[in-house]
C-alpha cells in the first residue's frame, strides 16, 4: 500500500515535470536587447482562444481604426488599389509580438513586390502602440506600414474577424485580403510563437497583382 | 495486474525523468572560462563559405571544425531592431579581420538566427550585404541552449590545436566601434 502511494507520488511529478516542459518548448522567441527589461512576459497561453468569424472568399469587414502616426486608415481606403496584409499580433511588450513586426519593417520591398500593404493591428491604445513601436525601430527611422489601434470600442475589429480573444486580446493572426477586398488567406497562429515570414510571402505571391 | 501496471508506469516515468533530466529553464549563458554546448550547424553549401571556415563536404559540423585560432560568434535575429541597426559594424569588424594579415584566416566570424529560418537569415543577409557564414536556428534550440540569451549577443571562442576549446568572450550587446572590438578580441584570445 505504502510503496503504491510513492509510486502515485513519481507519476503526479512526472506529469508536473511533463507540462512544465511542454510549456517551455510551446513558447519561443528571440529577445533584442533593444527592449532591455521593459518586456512582459506573460507565459505559456492558450494557442487559440476564439472562433473566426470570416472565411477565405468572403468580403474582409470594412473598419477605420486610428494610427500611431495620426489620422485614420480604413480598408476600403486600398479597395481596388493595393492588395491588404492585416498582421494582428495581441500585445505591445509582450515578447514575441516585439519579436514580430521589426522583422516585417525590413522586408518592405516583399510587400511592393506583390502591389500590398501591411497594416498591423492590436488591442493597445495609442500611447501604448507609440511608446512601442518607437523602441521598436532603429533611431530617425519609422515603421513603414501603419501601426492601428483597435483599443475603443474595445477589440471591435478583431471580434469582426473573429480574433478577438476571451480575455480581451487579439489573436496572433494573419489575413490577406485581394485588390478586390475579398479574404484571400485567414492564418491564425499559434500565440506564443511567431509566424515564420515564408508562410507569409508565399501567400503573397498567389496574389493577382 | 494493476499493482504491475503501476508499476511498470512508475519504472517507465523514472526512465523519462533520468534522461530528460535537464531541468527547466537551466540552459544557462555561455561563460567566460567555459566550453560551448553542443551545436551543430550545417556546412554551407557556398563553396566560398566552405573554403572560409576550412570545411569539406556535407552534413553538420562543430563550431570548433572551423579552421581558425578563434571564432566569433554572433546570436542574432532579422526580427531584432539591434542587430538591424548594427548590422553594418558587425560587417566592417569582419572586413578589419579580413584586410589584416595578421588577424585573416586566424580569426573567423559567423552568426547565428535565433529563431530564424534559413528564408529569413537569407533576408537578413541580402538586406545588410552580410559578408561572412549566417545559419538558421529556425526551432530556436541552439538559442535555448544558449540560455535564450538576449540579441544581439557575441562569444569569442578559442580553438585549441588539439580541437578543444575554451570561451574568452560572451556578453549580450553590440558594439560602437568595430576596430575597437576587434581589439578587444585579439587580445583577449591570446592571439596578439
Amino acid at each position: 500500500m505504502r510503496s503504491e502511494k510513492t509510486i502515485y507520488f513519481i507519476l503526479i511529478g512526472l506529469a508536473v515535470f511533463l507540462l512544465l516542459n511542454l510549456g517551455v518548448y510551446a513558447r519561443s522567441y528571440g529577445r533584442s536587447d533593444v527592449f532591455k527589461e521593459d518586456i512582459y512576459e506573460p507565459g505559456t497561453l492558450k494557442p487559440r482562444d476564439s472562433v473566426l468569424k470570416v472565411k477565405v472568399g468572403d468580403r474582409a469587414p470594412d473598419f477605420s481604426l486610428p494610427a500611431v502616426s495620426g489620422g485614420k486608415v480604413s480598408l476600403s481606403q486600398y479597395l481596388n488599389k493595393m492588395n491588404v496584409v492585416l498582421s494582428f499580433v495581441p500585445a505591445a511588450w509582450t515578447p514575441v509580438c516585439s519579436d514580430q513586426w521589426p522583422g516585417y519593417n525590413i522586408v518592405k520591398y516583399i510587400f511592393d513586390q506583390h502591389d500590398a500593404v501591411l497594416l498591423g493591428i492590436t488591442v493597445d491604445n495609442i500611447p501604448s502602440l507609440f511608446a512601442w513601436t518607437h523602441r521598436m525601430i532603429p533611431e530617425g527611422d519609422n515603421l513603414w506600414f501603419p501601426v492601428l489601434s483597435d483599443f475603443w470600442p474595445h477589440g471591435v475589429v478583431a471580434d469582426k474577424y473573429g480574433v478577438l480573444r476571451f480575455d480581451g486580446m487579439s489573436e496572433r493572426a494573419t489575413f490577406v485580403i485581394d485588390k478586390k477586398g475579398v479574404i484571400q488567406y485567414i492564418a491564425v497562429h499559434d500565440i506564443n510563437k511567431r509566424p515564420p515570414l515564408e508562410e507569409m510571402v508565399r501567400e503573397l505571391g498567389k496574389l493577382q497583382n | 495486474m494493476k499493482r504491475i501496471f503501476i508499476k511498470l508506469l512508475a519504472a517507465g516515468a523514472i526512465l523519462v525523468m533520468l534522461f530528460n533530466a535537464q531541468p527547466i529553464g537551466a540552459n544557462s549563458t555561455p561563460k567566460k572560462g567555459g566550453t560551448l554546448p553542443a551545436i551543430k550547424l550545417e556546412v554551407p553549401e557556398d563553396p566560398a563559405q566552405r573554403s572560409y571556415l576550412g570545411l569539406s563536404g556535407e552534413g553538420l559540423f562543430d563550431i570548433p571544425q572551423i579552421k581558425a585560432e578563434s571564432v566569433i560568434i554572433q546570436i542574432f535575429s532579422m526580427y531584432c531592431p539591434l542587430c538591424q541597426r548594427e548590422a553594418f559594424r558587425v560587417n566592417e569588424l569582419y572586413e578589419n579581420i579580413e584586410k589584416d594579415p595578421n588577424t585573416r584566416g586566424k580569426l573567423k566570424l559567423i552568426g547565428i538566427g535565433a529563431g530564424n529560418s534559413r528564408f529569413e537569415v537569407e533576408i537578413f543577409l541580402k538586406t545588410y550585404e552580410v559578408p561572412f557564414p549566417l545559419f538558421p536556428d529556425g526551432d530556436f534550440s541552439i538559442h535555448k541552449s544558449l540560455g535564450e540569451v538576449r540579441t544581439p549577443y557575441f562569444i569569442g571562442v578559442k580553438i585549441n590545436d588539439d580541437g578543444s576549446h575554451e570561451i574568452y568572450y560572451s556578453r549580450v550587446g553590440g558594439f560602437e566601434k568595430a576596430e575597437e572590438f576587434l581589439q578587444l578580441m585579439l587580445e583577449l584570445s591570446g592571439l596578439e
